[in-house]
């Protein structure tokens, strides 16, 4: 019987939906009665009222943009300014044969398929008092062109308006980044309010991260305009307020040194003055050309540019995750005294590979004969691997992370940039977490030569090298240096604050590790010493090799058979003088081969053209 | 009525009314979406500045909609009935895709990329939540019991959090209503729907919480317009003023300075309504309202002749959908909702919505024509 309670019954539902479609239909006249009111309310009763708003409405208010601030280098040299570009505008109506004006104007200056398209395109949607663009960014001569035949156009103008320009262009291209047109979603972003007018906003780099500051407050003009809209006489205005120009932590000369010193390569220079953070220059190669955004970048420049396999629109020094290699070693050695693992003179023998207990697979050196019985100074300098596999063994992965963890390994620096990369330093929770995997010893091993999962963005390793050579103190890197306000006299620097410090146990620990790295550029058998040949005075560096593609057990590895894409990057990193360090660097050459011969000499010529910066400024 | 005259063996109908059973097409349905259409036409030549090239766009876009409209008629609503299910999961995928990998459109993801066509599955998801909800509720006893509640506010949930998710919270509420009229007609119990709206109501400071910024900023303003004249209150007022100072009449055609001097925003697309208005005042207002209504009134009277409760619930919650859109346009146009971006159905200017509602319409055409080839 309980089935039949399942049965439908068609009639009683036929009935029960007419019964609700009528309460519906209720409704809905009701709304309607609701919208009729509102009607009502707006255009009988409220009509006189409205009517008048309506005819004061003949006054429109018109946003004026802000002018966009500047960006400066460290000595003021100009990065990002405003131009007039010149361009031309149809008014229609003024227009007498539009098509036929066209063509004549394309027998002056260059007219293509595209600009005509996207002009009758502009057109159709403008009405016919408004000026309508169709060419932006004419060239002088072109402007002169136009004024010699301007009698022969009615309707046709030049005119100028402010474009972003980049007067350097390719040069620093991924710091300072362009800006561009806003898009719908960027305006949901901002205060439309305030970019009521704007056309263009930053799109990556610091004219993004610093939009805020960079794009100052609109003005408002009042416009009597007749019936047609057209616009009669500025009744009053209220100014918009620049924004503010910004002043950074770059220096253009060092910034061209880290640009042309790599151009061979792809990869990344970053320069740092350790004591504050400041970042003196900041390269990602291969670079673009910021200028082509600006009004629009073709899309055939765009596929050129993202198709690339060098990736130049890749922000390499933030974004750029890179295996650190041997540069890790005065960090690994330094947390070896530390945490007691090692004594500052104790030697370990290498024979040019090392075993596990209970496994077969040799770890190797990078020298098949081994160092011979080797201290820590040497075990630096000579970048041997052995040793630091059987101190790696001896710390253990926990407190190899916990310890390269205060460096700022496997973390965001937190730069004034957007989209920065935090690396990776693994651990055995990461693996677990990530991987799902059990830790191994033999990863404990390769990550004490900075190898395996560990990466580090070239901003890490100058961040890390900072903290080393000012002995653990823990400044924020940063670009923005001082900010020039409007109607303000003289700059507001930024007080970038200092991070916790590393306290080690025995400070004079620091110096040993140093020492590693002093013997690296200064001593007999150091791996860059030809690098520091004639310096006045002792810098410390660590060369680095990182693994691209991984050599199976007992395979030769010939660097000039290998393609140059699966050669292994070259990485370098120094401070100088060691005593008193003023300039830190971090190289990364991707495919350079080994650090000593392409990254360390590239990291030279950066601290001569700091030393002679220096010294000019001694001059003057 | 045309069934008496059907069965009266001395009536001869029409030449144009056997064309329009023919082409299973309903004629008072047509008649109301012609009138609309037409005014659509005349209403958008003034808010577009009288663009032939504007008007011709959407003249082929009513054209499209038009032979969707004429093909979804020709199918009988069992066979609506039967692909509901499967339509519905495929609605469903399509919408996981868009947020995996859709493409940003407009600052949300809610197109994807087809390769050929770009296309909006949540634009398809407002015609088929309604089927799938029906075709779900066609062969349970009816009113549905808890457990047939309860699987039906989940299907609805899905597609509508979905596209929430994107976001786009009109077409979500569009979607969740065209839903939840199904479960109304469907004789959901009077008690539980007043106790869902206490709860919702009380629920109303959860939802603040979860708004964007923006969101907030359009309630907020609908409370106080003058918070923000140049910003977010902008909208609301010039389109008051618009609206008011049409007064009864109407500045006539072409003749709305509010309109034509560009102190109203979106005047072709979704504040389409205060053009009208400002130039045929309230007199062109209360027939424009009357059409809705009759086209309203005639989509519910061809849901309850519906020959199988599918067919029924499917036709009635289209009817109240359509009245959705217009009572939230016209509604957000003059000034009583937040300005959320749903069209003023058959007129905005644009051809997503177009083609949704007309073939909403063929579904309706269909269930009314299909009734009678079946029921001899």
């Amino acid at each position: 019987m309980s089935r039949h309670a399942v049965l439908k019954n068609h009639t009683y539902e036929a009935l029960l939906f007419k019964r609700r479609a009528l309460v519906a239909a209720i409704f809905c006249v009701l709304l309607l009665m609701v919208l009729i009111t509102r009607l009502l309310y707006l255009q009988f009763f409220e009509f006189s009222h409205f009517a008048s708003l309506s005819e004061n409405n003949r006054v429109r208010l018109t946003a004026v943009p802000p002018t966009r601030g500047l960006i400066y280098d460290r000595n003021g040299v100009v990065l990002a300014e405003n131009r007039p570009s010149y361009q031309l505008e149809l008014i229609p109506e003024q227009v007498e044969d539009m098509p036929q004006t066209l063509q004549e104007l394309g027998k002056i200056i260059s007219l293509d398929e595209d600009t005509l398209k996207r002009f009758d395109k502009l057109l159709k949607r403008s009405r016919k008092f408004e000026a309508v663009p169709l060419r932006t960014k004419l060239s002088e001569q072109e402007v002169a062109k136009l004024a010699v035949n301007r009698h022969r156009f009615p309707g046709v103008d030049v005119n100028a308006r402010l474009g972003r320009y980049y007067p350097l262009g390719k040069r620093m291209a991924h710091v300072i980044g362009y800006v561009g047109r806003i898009d719908e979603d960027e305006l949901k972003r901002v205060d439309q309010a305030n970019y009521k007018g704007t056309t263009h906003i930053g799109k990556t780099g610091l004219e993004r991260y610093y939009e805020g500051q960079l794009h100052g407050m609109v003005g408002y003009k009042n416009i009597e305009v007749n019936v047609q809209g057209r616009e009669l006489r500025v009744l009053d205005k209220i100014p918009p307020v620049p924004g503010n120009n910004l002043w950074l932590t770059l220096d253009v000369r060092l910034q061209a040194v880290a640009e042309d010193a790599l151009s061979d390569y792809t990869g990344s220079v970053v320069v740092m003055r350790p004591s504050t953070g400041e970042v003196l220059a900041m390269s990602s190669m291969p670079s673009f050309d910021p200028n082509l955004f600006v009004h629009g970048i073709s899309y055939k420049d765009y596929k050129r540019l993202r198709d690339s396999p060098d990736r130049p629109l890749f922000n390499r020094a933030i974004m750029g995750q890179y295996p650190p290699g041997s540069t890790v070693k005065p960090f690994v050695a330094l947390g070896g005294l530390e945490s007691h693992s090692i004594g500052y003179h104790e030697k370990i023998n290498c024979t040019g590979y090392y075993l596990l207990p209970n496994e077969e697979r040799k770890y190797r050196d990078w020298k098949k004969t081994g160092h011979g019985h080797i201290d820590m100074s040497a075990s630096i300098a000579q970048s041997c691997d052995v040793y630091y596999y059987e101190l790696a063994y001896r710390m253990g992965i926990n407190r190899i992370y916990s310890f390269l963890h205060q460096f700022g390994f496997g973390e965001k620096t937190g730069i004034d940039l957007l989209g920065e990369r935090s690396g990776l330093l693994p651990s055995r929770d990461w693996k677990k977490r990530v991987k799902r995997r059990v830790w191994y010893p033999g990863e404990t091993l390769i990550t004490g030569i900075g190898q395996g999962y560990m990466l580090a963005t070239p901003l890490q390793l100058a961040s890390a090298t900072s903290i080393m050579a000012m002995r653990g103190k823990v400044m924020q890197p940063h670009l923005l240096a001082k900010i020039d306000e409007p109607g303000r006299e003289e700059l507001v620097s930024i007080n970038w604050a200092a991070k916790e410090k590393i306290k080690l146990q025995r400070p004079s620990n620091w110096q040993r590790a140093i020492n590693g790295m002093i013997s690296v550029m200064h001593g007999s058998r150091g791996t860059a010493r030809s690098s520091a040949a004639g310096l006045k005075f002792k810098m410390a560096g660590k060369t680095g090799t990182a693994q691209v593609f991984g050599i199976a057990q007992d395979a030769e590895y010939d660097e000039k058979t290998i393609a140059r894409k699966l050669r292994d990057h070259a990485l370098f990193i120094a401070f100088a003088p060691q005593d008193k360090p003023e300039i830190a660097v971090a190289v990364i050459a991707e495919n350079g081969g080994h650090g000593s011969g392409v990254a360390a000499p590239i990291a030279r010529k950066i601290i001569d053209e700091w030393l002679r910066i220096k010294n000019q400024g001694h001059e003057k | 009525m045309n069934d008496r005259n059907l069965r009266d063996k001395h009536y001869r109908p029409s030449f144009s009314l056997q064309l329009m059973q023919a082409l299973h097409l309903d004629h008072l349905l047509l008649v109301g979406i012609g009138m609309l259409i037409i005014i659509g036409l005349v209403v958008l030549y003034s808010a577009g500045d009288q663009s032939m090239a504007l008007l011709n766009r959407q003249l082929t876009r009513i054209s499209l909609a038009l032979v969707i409209m004429l093909i979804i008629a020709q199918i009988p609503s069992s066979t609506l009935r039967s692909w509901s299910p499967w339509i519905y999961s495929a609605g469903v995928v399509l919408l996981v895709l868009v947020l995996v990998m859709g493409d940003v459109g407009k600052g949300a993801q809610r197109w994807l990329d087809l390769g050929f066509v770009r296309f909006q599955p949540s634009e398809m998801m407002k015609l088929v939540t309604p089927m799938m909800i029906a075709w779900y509720f066609a062969d349970k006893p009816l009113p549905p019991s808890s457990r047939t509640l309860l699987i039906a506010a989940s299907l609805i949930l899905v597609p509508t959090l979905l596209i929430a998710r994107q976001p786009d919270l009109g077409t979500a509420l569009l979607i969740f209503a065209a839903g939840f009229f199904v479960i109304f007609l469907g004789g959901m119990s009077w008690r539980l729907m007043i106790g869902l709206t206490v709860l919702g109501a009380s629920m109303l400071p959860v939802l603040w919480h979860f708004m964007h910024d923006y969101q907030r900023t359009r309630v907020l303003t609908l409370l106080d317009p003058q918070r923000d004249p140049l910003g977010a209150g902008y909208h609301i007022i010039q389109s008051q003023i618009a609206i008011g100072s049409g007064g009864v009449y109407g500045r006539g055609w072409l003749n709305g300075s509010q309109s034509h001097l560009n102190f109203l925003p979106e005047q072709s697309t979704d504040f389409i309504f205060a053009v009208f208005a400002e130039e045929f005042g309230l007199i062109g207002g209360l027939i424009l309202l009357s059409i809705y209504g009759f086209i309203i009134i005639r989509g519910l009277i061809i849901a309850v002749q519906g020959q199988d409760t599918y067919a029924r619930l499917l036709g009635g919650s289209l009817s109240l959908t359509f009245f959705v859109y217009l009572f939230v346009n016209v509604g957000m146009v003059s000034g009583i909702l937040p300005v959320v971006g749903v069209p003023l159905p058959l007129i905005s200017y644009g051809g997503t919505s177009m083609v949704t509602l007309m073939a909403a319409f063929g579904m309706l055409m269909s269930i009314n024509s299909h009734r009678r080839l079946w029921s001899k």
